[in-house]
């Protein structure tokens, strides 16, 4: 049967990296972001591992009116349409303190723009009786830290947002899936100090692949750190305030 | 884009540096960066010595940038990014009837290496270098691109080809593919008992890939003994392949001791029966014999090793001889030595290929291990034969000059390309290969 993986943020290295392994599968691929001579590589790339169909097309999570032409295009593709959010920003929290007005474009970035997309594809999925969701967060989003609590909190918006709409889809016979992932080695961590157990991408399209055949609900990538956020999230407000973790 | 300092080694670990890494995951902060901050390019530091070190200065990590932009059919064309590894463009390529040309020993190197080094392999007596398969080279000059072809761009396209990153930063290039039937080999396997036999056998072989393992710990009657492998594809359904292993930490200094070598080299010689034998195996396993077993370089332990690799002129045979002699005596060698005959092709002016008789052998990083490489090196120049850079750590700048007649007009390419010098690396310092 034909399936389509519409992938949102497809200049990230997981993005990538997921995209390789739907191509090896023999699924149309469009891969959505701005850098359009990116994800044209990647398209091509995809061609020669296996996509029947790849396409880049131009998606800006802070433009939402851009979103239509997007759903109309994979309205054309017949079968099964799959979504995969890897769309995010994460500006130091010191440049989000000088300049609050970061803000917008971290939520934008993390959780209304991609909720926006997907809320306008659920009824595309919800008419054709199926299809699966899968949305990036962070294991940032389990618990307001120091160091990065904006863009916790864009991503703990998500996290609810997907659960709301697992439970939305799910009566349709559409899945949801949310993936937690802790340190990857990508664009975003390279050179930050204090990474540690940082995962290769390719590993974590690997699990979210996985989770997607077992129609998991909630996975974090690497397993470990759903251990690692147990312990932080168990800790005593009136303890973690203290801390910087 | 974000710098990170680390401390990284070549494939010998002999040699350290510590320096600013960026790792663009686009061409667009590829072509930034080469803008901003000029710096070589590094891949997957499979070279053995120096070539990519940049001790205290910067270098482009390339390996994010590894995507197959297209294929054209009719020309047998594929181009790739810099980043892709040889071995995964080979294996996706083969079972649909394609193969590069060129593979070298290891499926893990990058094509900007393969480029920037001018590999060679099994089948160099055939096909020549890897460089003779290029048909475009985009080069990136601080910011600045530019289409390199061996036709309108003969002079800086033989700089590039084998011109360790020197004049530029490579991007992506088109590579001509061959037809093949298959991603299998049928592999024939013979002992060889002693090296006038080896040479025989090697100038004998109608196969397209043909190389011979030595035991160089074999000496007097045996010296010279080890095993030809002679290879050609074909067809098949691969069998499932067997999971790559690891060696997790840096092995003590016994492991690769004289006596655990003979022991080794002895059952390995044996592992092929007296009569020979023919097998079929999917490609990656003769082509790539030691990548299923990730970080082998660490059964050297942490002081790392050498590999010694020249070329000598067919008519030198007899000098290459007595280098064996003084390596079994020296009781120094490790398991890995191999022997192989080697056409004329070459791509670019510093390429290593020549035609000749080629030995490799890895040595631990010992002090009487570089003294018999030194002496190993003085009997190559003697012999009119040259050493291989990609594995070098311990030339020197004089003799690297008379082993590569065609350096001079490499540096006056390259310092037209880099005229302010910033491609240089620790080996192109180690061995002033930028000065005149």
């Amino acid at each position: 049967m034909a399936e389509s993986w519409i992938i949102l943020g497809g200049t990230s290295s997981m993005a990538r990296a997921f995209a390789r392994a739907v191509a090896e599968r023999g699924c149309a691929v469009f891969l959505a972001g701005r850098d359009m001579d990116d994800l044209k590589a990647t398209a091509a790339d995809c061609r020669q591992r296996g996509a029947p169909l790849a396409e880049a097309l131009r998606f800006d999570a802070r433009k939402p009116e851009g979103f239509a032409a997007l759903i109309a295009r994979l309205e054309r593709e017949e079968g099964q349409i799959n979504a995969a959010v890897f769309v995010g920003s994460m500006p130091d929290q010191a440049a989000i303190d000088a300049d609050p007005a970061l803000i917008d474009g971290v939520v934008a970035d993390n959780f209304t723009g991609p909720a926006r997309f997907l809320q306008m594809l659920a009824t595309v999925l919800e008419a054709r009786g199926g299809g699966t969701v899968v949305g990036v967060g962070s294991v940032a989003g389990d618990r307001g830290r120091l160091g990065n609590y904006v863009y916790g909190a864009a991503k703990a918006g998500f996290h609810t947002y997907l659960s709301g709409l697992r439970n939305r889809l799910g009566r349709a016979g559409a899945h949801v899936l949310t993936v937690k992932p802790g340190f990857v080695d990508t664009a975003m961590t390279w050179g930050l100090e204090g990474m540690f157990l940082v995962a290769p991408p390719e590993k974590v399209a690997a699990d979210i692949l996985r989770a997607v055949d077992r129609r998991r609900n909630v996975i974090y990538t690497p397993f470990f750190w759903r251990w690692i956020m147990l312990i932080i999230r168990t800790i005593p407000e009136p303890i973690f305030k203290k801390l910087s973790v | 884009m974000r710098w990170k300092t680390t401390e990284y080694t070549g494939w010998g670990r002999a040699l350290r540096a510590r320096a600013d890494l960026a790792r663009p995951e686009r061409q667009s902060a590829l072509a930034r960066i080469t803008a901003q901050a000029p710096a070589p390019a590094i891949g997957q530091l499979r070279s053995y010595g120096d070539v990519a070190l940049n001790s205290g200065g910067k270098a482009i990590d390339m390996t994010r940038l590894d995507r197959i932009l297209g294929f054209d059919e009719e020309n047998a064309v594929v181009e790739v990014e810099a980043g892709v590894r040889i071995g995964d463009l080979g294996l996706a390529f083969a079972a649909r009837g394609w193969i590069a040309p060129v593979m070298p020993g290891t499926g893990f190197a990058t094509i900007g290496g393969c480029i920037a080094n001018d590999v060679h392999g099994k089948n160099h007596h055939v096909v020549g270098s890897f460089g003779q398969h290029v048909v475009e080279i985009t080069l990136l000059q601080q910011g600045r691109r530019r289409r390199l072809t061996p036709e309108k761009t003969p002079d800086l396209f033989r700089a590039t080809v084998g011109g360790l990153g020197q004049t530029g930063v490579i991007a992506s290039a088109k590579l001509r593919l061959m037809p093949c039937p298959g991603d299998m080999m049928v592999l024939t396997e013979r002992r060889i008992d002693g090296w006038d036999e080896f040479l025989a056998m090697l100038d004998s072989s109608r196969a397209n890939y043909t190389v011979g393992w030595i035991d160089a710990t074999a000496k007097g009657a045996r010296l010279g003994r080890g095993i030809l492998e002679e290879g050609e594809i074909t067809s098949g359904v691969s069998p499932t392949r067997s999971r790559a292993r690891e060696v997790p930490f840096d092995a003590p200094q016994w492991a690769l001791s004289a006596p655990v070598v003979r022991l080794f080299n002895e059952a390995y010689f044996r592992r092929v029966p007296a009569g020979g034998r023919t097998t079929v195996k999917p490609i990656s396993a003769p082509f790539f014999p030691l990548d299923r077993i990730h970080n082998w370089n660490r059964l050297y332990g942490r002081r790392g090793f050498h590999q010694f690799q020249c070329v000598v002129p067919v008519a030198e045979a007899p000098a290459l001889r007595r280098m064996l002699e003084r390596i079994a005596n020296s009781g120094l060698a490790s398991p890995l030595a191999v022997l192989k005959r080697m056409g004329e092709g070459r791509g670019g002016y510093l390429s290593f290929p020549m035609e000749g008789y080629t030995l490799a052998v890895d040595f631990p990083n010992r002090p009487a291990a570089v003294a018999l490489i030194a002496e190993l090196e003085r009997m190559t120049e003697e012999a009119g034969g040259r050493i291989y850079l990609a594995k070098d750590a311990l030339t020197s700048p004089e003799r690297v000059r008379r082993m590569y007649p065609e350096h001079e007009k490499w540096l006056k390419a390259v310092t037209r390309a880099d005229p302010e010098g910033h491609l240089i690396t620790d080996m192109v310092r180690r061995l002033k290969l930028r000065s005149a």
